[in-house]
């Protein structure tokens, strides 16, 4: 059969040679379970465990810087607006753009690609905390005045508990868009999963970049669960329905 | 255990920045210790803003209130709050608390110990009628509005206040539901005997809460401080007696029961069905339900005791 196939398809692509590979790897199928298991350890594993410390570096001090600015504007209301305008400038720079304008500072550096990494979580970090930090009820704040907590009390045993869900919103919103935009980031540092990716579609072999691909969507989902089931473990009274 | 304390009023007055008129225009009276002074008025008469001067939730103008000789204002406003409870409409309630963690915020921001604060939650969970085995790890949530009412309350004397501060308690919840927490706080302060600032806007509740009344008219002007009793009565002027009602003869026949009166000698023809402890309301709506001229009525034990006629109502009203 393949004879008359083959011609009409072409000369047959050049493929990765390690030897004996299986006629999946051969045929350049779409995506080869054992070339994938196989380059695991060497490509995958190690862009993955890339990708993860990228994203959870971009994420943390995005919220280290993030939450501090929220808690500010939050006692400070005339900081709301400068603020949350800076933040939302940020985010509106396209990733690519950012990554070219930062390279001529800071080179083709991790460092770079933190820096526009960080910039892209601002925004909903500071809008999630600052939203959190007003979910308390007007008579719910009121007693707690009225009881005599002071400001400081009234921060740590009411306000920062009933942020809480609006919090870790905005944690899984930052960290799935952060887990994409480091694909990205490949094109200035060859770290992550956006490496194999890149690098997959400048040859025709399939497995590779698909592999790299369904990591990252295996990686944004697991990423997003944990944080829920976290947030569930913290917030057990937003669990509860009425009984009664 | 602390005991309640008097309030003095002394001229307290409250302009609110940027406003023409006072809030609350040079309020005088005194609250004794131990008892509830209902603050009566229509929506914007400036009860609440009263209510709050106490606590310094809202700060005085001018004038002073004194809690037991000393001046709020010599005192620290945490302190102070502290060793007031306060109750307000909507309960208030921490959402992300327990029900034990809610009425423990107090004690523990005073530095209580762990048992002391935990027998403490069980004996106010008791009190109030929410047994804590089955409340205490619940969420408000989880509760109907008068068991947070209760909890309300609860949280309040935790820190055993000698004053209460109530800010229309139960004024959100279905009618039959506030009766019964009327009567609930009632026999509970029957225990404590708190001095209770109550504000409502129900002329009802005012009457059947308080021992004493304060009518308050827009500005905070005080137009009758009395007993229930004097207020239905003898209302200090036009306004008061709109504001109490045209019914008042009515709802002063609450206030008395039927054990207070001197019946008619027991005529023994018919059971009773009217008792001692009812109030002369209930007895003249039985008469008139049943078109009678006397009615037999009986003591607890169900022994008749005399008979209760419509002039003895009359002469009594």
């Amino acid at each position: 059969m393949s004879a008359a196939l083959l011609a009409a398809v072409g000369p047959r692509p050049v493929i990765p040679d390690f030897g004996t590979v299986s006629s999946c790897v051969r045929d350049n199928g779409l995506f080869c379970v054992d070339w994938f298991t196989a380059n695991f350890s060497s490509v995958f594993g190690p862009a993955l465990a890339q990708h993860v410390r990228l994203t959870v570096i971009a994420v943390g001090v995005g919220f280290l810087i993030a939450f501090p600015l929220a808690l500010f504007a939050h006692f400070r209301r005339a900081l709301v607006k400068p603020l949350g305008g800076l933040t939302s400038f940020l985010y509106t720079i396209p990733p690519m753009a950012l990554f070219t304008l930062l390279v001529p500072v800071f080179g083709l550096s991790v460092l770079t690609a933190e820096i526009a990494l960080v910039s892209y979580t601002l925004m909903v970090l500071f809008k999630s905390s600052l939203t959190g930090l007003g979910e308390v009820p007007e008579e719910v704040r009121r007693a707690g005045e009225g009881m005599g907590l002071t400001r400081r009390e009234i921060l740590w045993r009411i306000e920062l508990p009933l942020a809480l869900p609006a919090v870790i919103g905005g944690l899984r919103v930052a960290t799935v868009t952060t887990i994409s935009v480091v694909e990205v980031a490949a094109f200035i540092i060859d770290q992550g999963l956006g490496s194999p990716i890149i690098q997959g579609l400048q040859s025709p072999f399939n497995t590779q970049f698909i592999g790299a691909g369904l990591l990252a969507v295996a990686l944004a989902l697991a990423a997003d669960g944990l944080i829920v089931l976290v947030g569930r473990l913290l917030t057990p009274w937003a669990r509860t329905r009425r009984t009664v | 255990m602390q005991s309640a304390a008097d309030i003095v009023f002394d001229a307290a007055t409250k302009t609110y920045a940027g406003a023409a008129e006072p809030a609350v225009d040079a309020l005088s009276l005194t609250v004794p210790a131990g008892e509830i002074c209902v603050l009566l008025g229509a929506s914007g008469c400036g009860k609440t803003t009263a209510l709050t001067l106490v606590n310094r939730l809202t700060e005085l103008t001018s004038g002073d209130i004194r809690i037991d000789g000393r001046s709020i204002r010599d005192q620290d406003v945490i302190e102070l709050r502290r060793s007031i409870g306060y109750v307000i409409q909507q309960a208030g309630l921490f959402p992300h608390m327990t029900i034990e963690e809610n009425i423990a915020t107090v004690p523990q921001v005073l530095g209580w110990k762990r048992p002391r604060i935990a027998e403490r939650v069980r004996e106010l969970l008791d009190l109030v009628g929410l047994p804590h085995k089955e409340y205490g790890e619940r969420y408000p949530a989880q509760l109907s509005g008068g068991q947070r009412q209760r909890v309300g309350i609860a949280r309040a004397l935790a820190a055993d206040p000698p004053i209460m501060l109530m800010d229309e308690p139960f004024g959100a919840l279905d009618p039959v539901t506030r009766e019964h927490m009327q009567d609930e706080f009632l026999r509970l302060h029957e225990q404590v005997r708190k001095t209770t600032l109550f504000v409502s806007h129900d002329i009802d509740e005012a009457v059947r809460m308080g021992d004493r009344v304060a009518i308050l008219a827009k500005g905070g002007k005080l137009l009758q401080y009395d007993s229930p009793d004097r207020i239905l009565r003898a209302p200090a002027d036009d306004y008061v007696a709109r504001f109490v009602g045209a019914d008042r003869g009515l709802k002063a026949l609450t206030l008395r029961s039927l054990g207070d009166l001197e019946l008619d000698p027991p005529d023994g023809e018919f059971e009773a069905s009217l008792r001692t402890g009812d109030t002369l309301r209930t007895a003249l709506s039985a008469l008139l339900a049943a078109g009678a001229e006397r009615l037999p009525v009986a003591d607890e034990a169900g022994k008749t005791v005399g008979c209760v006629t419509v002039d003895l109502i009359r002469e009594a009203a």
